[in-house]
């Protein structure tokens, strides 16, 4: 029987937390010029290793990324999947707010309505979760 | 919608199909927690974490070219599989409010997608 709490949507709430700041970070480590790779020679293979290790922004994107999977992992321990993997799409919100932020992205109705119906979406997947979790007698408590 | 080229948009599904198996993947090795904390180093969970680092890569190559408005929707895509997968791997219920959730959600990605120029 899953654990009747709210605990792991908090705490995936928290991962897309990560998640966003992990893509915003990657967003700016694409900007830096790499090396291309050519399978056939192995030395591009390493200036391109060398090239991402030094990406500072690319590398700490993957780090919070580590970061996120973790407490995912924590999150995932209780609670269903269906109803936690979706609330993900609460990291889409943050990026549109952090790309506003950060690189200076317009806030449009569009992105406004689209933030409103994700956060709606959330909040259902939420209720969802107390209907399915409880039974039914105690439902009504 | 022209500017999208199609690789990206299977790049998209593609990082959606692997998303959904990570998800899967760490639903099952997050079970072993429960015989304790040392137990985090099992195999589904590595699978799970490298699936899931493992998906991001076609998305990031995907938006570099295409239009955000067409591919942040089929992200969407990893949240119907997982439903599937959940139903399948770890008999949960495909609930009416669990589908309109996931709708609600997708239009959601529609529109920061068309917001996204």
């Amino acid at each position: 029987m899953p654990e009747r709490s709210n605990k792991p949507i908090f705490m995936v709430v928290g991962c897309t937390l990560f998640a966003s700041a992990a893509q915003v970070l990657m967003k700016m480590g694409t900007g830096h010029a790499m090396p291309k790779v050519d399978l056939a020679h192995l030395a591009t293979l390493i200036d391109f290793a060398f090239a991402f290790i030094g990406n500072v922004p690319l590398v700490c994107g993957f780090a919070l990324h580590g970061c996120n999977a973790l407490l995912l992992i924590f999150a995932l321990k209780s609670g269903e999947l269906s109803i936690l993997w979706p609330i993900y799409a609460l990291s889409y919100v943050w990026v549109a707010l952090l790309s506003a932020y950060f690189f200076g992205d317009s806030i449009n109705g569009w992105k406004i309505g689209g933030i409103a119906l994700i956060i709606l979406g959330v909040a259902l997947l939420g209720r969802a979760s107390q209907r399915d979790g409880f039974k039914p007698e105690s439902a009504e408590a | 919608m022209t500017g999208t080229p199609i690789s990206s948009m299977l790049m998209v599904l593609g990082a959606s199909v692997i998303g959904s198996f990570a998800a899967v993947c760490l639903k099952m090795g997050a079970a072993h927690l429960n015989h304790g904390l040392h137990r985090i180093f099992n195999l589904q969970l590595a699978l799970g974490i490298f699936l899931f680092l493992a998906s991001s890569i076609p998305f990031l190559i995907a938006i570099k070219h295409g239009e955000l408005s067409v591919l942040y929707p089929m992200v969407s895509f990893s949240y119907v599989l997982t439903l599937f997968w959940s139903k399948l791997f770890f008999k949960e219920p495909i609930t009416g409010g669990k589908i309109g959730a996931i709708a609600v959600i997708l239009c959601g990605l529609v529109c920061i997608g068309l917001g996204a120029k």
